[in-house]
C-alpha cells in the first residue's frame, strides 16, 4: 500500500504540451478520480503513473520512491484498461496468472491467488474459458481480477465502465466501490463522467487542458467550486450563470465588487412572487422525469436556463414566475477570471 | 447473404465461362510444360505430337543422373529456408518496433524501405558482382545467396508483418508490460501467438519469393551455391533448344513450390491480401 506524490509533472508529445505542470498528493488508501472532458490529459496522466508513458518533466513518487525510471511492473501498480486488453489466446485463468508467472511466483501461490480473486469477482466458473467466450461484463471482471491477483499498492482504472451498457455500468460501479472498501488499496480512476466521479471518489481531481482545475471531495466541488468550469462540470444538469440583465433588482444587488455572474444550480431554485425573486423567468418547455422535472425557462434578458423541481403546478408555459434560492446556495463569479469570489 | 434473387443468365453462364477461360489461359503454359517434360527432345518440337505422343521418363532420369538435380534442389532448399528464417529474425523485431513504438519517422522509414524495391536490379549488377568476387570473396557461396535473398525480401516482409501487427490492439502489449514481460517476452508470449496466421503467411510468401528468385541467384553463383533457377538457366542454351529436357528441369524446379502453395492456399490468400480476407 502506498500514497503518491506528483511534483511538476509535465508531458510533451513532440512539441505539443499535453500536461503542463501537475502537483498532486494522494494519500494511502484513497480513492481518487481524475475527471474532465475528453482530451484533457486524464489518460496521459494515468499512463505516466503506470509507466506506459515517459515523463517529460517533474517527478512521480509512489510511497517514498521516485518511479520516473522504474519499469511498469516494478512500480507495484496494476492497471485496468478501457478495452480490458485481455490476452485473447489465454484462458481466464492464464490471463490472471500471467503477471505472477512473470514474477516467478510459486505455482501453488499463483493458484491460491487466482482462485481467491475469482471468488471475490464471482468468476470461478469461467476460469477455463477464453475471453472470446465472455460477455462484456465478464471480461471487465477478469480485467479487474488480473489486477487484483498482483496485490498492487495502487490500482489504476482508465474509464473501465465506458464499454458497458447503462445497467451494468451502475452495478459495476458499486462493485468497484465495494472492492475498494474491502481491499483498502489506493485507487486512481479516470472517467469523463461526473456521476461516476461523484459516487466513487474520496477525492476528485478536475482536469482541463492538461491542468488541474480543482482538487477536493465531491461535496466540496459541488458546494464550493473554485471556478466556473468546475461549477458547470460537476452536477447535472449544469449550474446556471446569470449576468446583470438576467437578474431582478434584488438579484443585481448581489453583484458586488468583482462579482458579475451569479451561479445557481437547477435543483436549488424555489418559486416565489416576482417582487422577492432573484430571477424572473418564463417557462418554455418541460422535461418530466417522474420524481422530478426539468423546466427550461427564459430570463427577461433572453437567456435559457434550467430549473429542477418536484412541483410542476407552479410552472405554466409562457406565464412569468419568480425564482429565488437560499443565499448560501448562490455563488458569485467573475466572468473574466472565471474564478469564484467570496 | 440472405436475399435470394434469381440469378440472371449473365451470372449463370457468362461469369463462370469467363472465369474458366481465364483459368485455362493461365494454366495452359504449365500444363504444356509438364506435358513436354515427358516427351523426347525430338518429339517436343513436333506440332503433331502436341497431345498424343509416347511418354518417356528419359528427361527426368537424365536430369538426376547427369545434371545433378539434387544438388541444385538442396541449394534451393538451404538458401530459401535460411533466407526466410533470417528475414523473419530481422523483420519481426523491426515490424514490432514500428507497429508499437512508432516515432515520427516510422512512416518515412517504411516508405524508404519500399522505395529500395524501385531500384532496377540491373543498376547494381556490376558493383555486386565485382565486389563479391574480387573484394569479399563470397561469390558463389550459400552465405551470399542467403544474404542477398534476405535483403531483397526484407522490405516486403517488414511491410506485411507491420500490417498484421498493426491489427493487434496496443493495449494488449501494454497489459503485458504491466504484467512484467520484457521485450522478448512481449514478442514471444503475446505478439507471435496473436499474429501467428500473419507471420505464417509472410514466411510462406517469403519462402516462395526466395525459391523463385532468378536474377541474382543466376548471376552470383556458378556451381557451389547454384539453385534450381541456375539449373534451368544452365539448360537453356548451349547445345540448342532441348525442349523436353528444359521442360523436365523447369517442372522439377517449380514442382515443390506449387505443391507447397497448394497445401497452404488459405494462408497464401491471406498473405497476398494483407489480411483483408479473414
Ligand atoms: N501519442 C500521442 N501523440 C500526440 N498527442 C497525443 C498522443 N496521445 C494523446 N495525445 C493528445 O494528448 C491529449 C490528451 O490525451 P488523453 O490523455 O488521451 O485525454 P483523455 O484521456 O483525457 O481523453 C489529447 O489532446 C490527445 O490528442
Ligand atoms: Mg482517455
Amino acid at each position: 500500500m502506498a500514497g503518491l506524490t506528483l511534483r511538476n509533472v509535465a508531458k510533451n508529445y513532440a512539441d505539443v504540451n499535453v500536461i503542463e505542470s501537475i502537483d498532486l498528493d494522494i494519500k494511502d488508501g484513497e480513492f481518487v478520480v481524475f475527471v474532465g472532458p475528453s482530451g484533457c490529459g486524464k489518460s496521459t496522466l494515468l499512463r505516466m503513473i503506470a509507466g506506459l508513458e515517459d515523463i517529460t518533466g517533474g517527478t512521480i513518487a509512489i510511497g517514498d520512491t521516485v518511479v520516473n525510471e522504474v519499469a511498469p511492473a516494478k512500480r507495484g501498480v496494476a492497471m485496468v484498461f478501457q478495452t480490458y486488453a485481455l490476452y485473447p489466446h489465454m484462458t481466464v485463468y492464464k490471463n490472471m496468472a500471467f503477471g505472477l508467472k512473470q514474477a516467478k511466483t510459486p505455482k501453488d501461490e499463483i493458484d491460491k491467488r487466482v482462485r481467491a480473486a475469482a471468488e471475490i469477482l464471482e468468476i470461478s466458473d469461467l476460469l477455463e474459458r477464453t475471453p472470446r467466450a465472455l460477455s462484456g461484463g465478464q471480461r471487465q471482471r477478469v480485467a479487474i481480477g488480473r489486477a487484483i491477483v498482483r496485490e498492487p499498492s495502487v490500482f489504476l482504472f482508465d474509464e473501465p465502465l465506458s464499454n458497458l451498457d447503462a445497467a451494468l455500468r451502475v452495478q459495476t460501479r458499486i462493485e468497484i466501490a465495494r472492492l475498494h472498501q474491502r481491499l483498502g488499496t489506493t485507487m486512481i480512476y479516470v472517467t469523463h463522467d461526473q456521476v461516476e466521479a461523484m459516487t466513487l471518489a474520496d477525492k476528485i481531481v478536475v482536469l482541463r487542458g492538461g491542468n488541474i482545475e480543482q482538487v477536493g471531495s465531491p461535496i466540496e466541488l459541488y458546494e464550493t467550486p473554485d471556478n466556473m468550469f468546475v461549477a458547470q462540470f460537476i452536477g447535472s444538469p449544469k449550474m446556471n450563470f446569470f449576468k446583470a440583465e438576467d437578474l431582478t433588482k434584488k438579484g443585481q444587488a448581489m453583484l458586488k465588487g468583482d462579482v458579475d455572474r451569479l451561479g445557481i444550480r437547477p435543483e436549488h431554485f424555489t418559486t416565489t412572487d416576482v417582487k422577492s425573486a432573484l430571477v424572473v423567468a418564463t417557462p418554455d418547455l418541460v422535461e418530466n422525469l417522474g420524481e422530478n422535472a426539468l423546466v427550461h425557462c427564459i430570463t427577461e434578458g433572453g437567456m435559457e436556463f434550467i430549473v429542477k423541481t418536484t412541483d410542476l403546478t407552479k410552472f405554466k408555459q409562457g406565464k412569468k414566475i419568480g425564482l429565488t434560492a437560499d443565499k448560501a446556495r448562490v455563488l458569485g463569479f467573475n466572468s473574466t477570471t472565471q474564478k469564484r469570489i467570496g | 447473404m440472405s436475399v435470394l434473387e434469381p440469378k440472371t443468365s449473365f451470372q449463370r453462364i457468362f461469369l463462370p465461362t469467363l472465369a474458366w477461360t481465364i483459368a485455362i489461359i493461365f494454366f495452359f503454359p504449365i500444363f504444356w510444360l509438364v506435358l513436354t517434360s515427358f516427351k523426347t527432345d525430338a518429339d517436343a518440337v513436333k506440332p503433331e505430337y502436341l497431345f498424343i505422343f509416347q511418354p518417356t521418363l528419359e528427361n527426368y532420369m537424365n536430369m538426376t543422373e547427369n545434371y545433378d538435380y539434387w544438388r541444385f534442389a538442396k541449394n534451393s532448399i538451404i538458401t530459401s529456408v535460411f533466407a526466410t528464417a533470417f528475414t523473419l529474425f530481422v523483420g519481426i523485431p523491426s515490424a514490432y518496433a514500428m507497429a508499437f513504438n512508432p516515432s515520427r519517422h516510422t512512416k518515412d522509414i517504411l516508405m524508404w524501405m519500399l522505395s529500395t524495391k524501385m531500384l532496377p536490379a540491373a543498376a547494381v549488377l556490376y558493383p555486386m558482382t565485382f565486389l563479391t568476387k574480387n573484394f569479399l570473396g563470397v561469390f558463389d557461396t550459400h552465405f551470399l545467396v542467403i544474404i542477398v535473398l534476405s535483403l531483397i525480401n526484407l522490405p516486403i516482409v517488414i511491410w506485411m508483418l507491420f500490417t498484421y501487427f498493426k491489427e493487434i490492439p496496443k493495449e494488449i502489449i501494454e497489459a503485458g508490460k504491466m504484467d512484467g514481460v520484457n521485450t522478448w517476452g512481449e514478442i514471444k508470449d503475446i505478439l507471435l501467438p496473436l499474429a501467428w496466421g500473419g507471420v505464417a503467411s509472410t514466411a510462406l510468401l517469403c519462402f516462395i519469393f526466395c525459391w523463385n528468385e532468378a536474377y541474382w541467384t543466376v548471376r552470383l553463383t556458378t556451381t557451389e551455391a547454384a539453385t534450381l533457377s541456375k539449373l534451368i538457366e544452365g539448360n537453356r542454351a548451349p547445345e540448342g533448344l532441348f525442349f523436353g529436357r528444359l521442360s523436365a528441369v523447369s517442372a522439377a524446379a517449380v514442382g515443390p513450390i506449387v505443391v507447397l502453395g497448394w497445401f497452404c492456399q488459405k494462408q497464401l490468400v491471406r498473405g497476398l491480401t494483407f489480411g483483408a480476407v479473414k
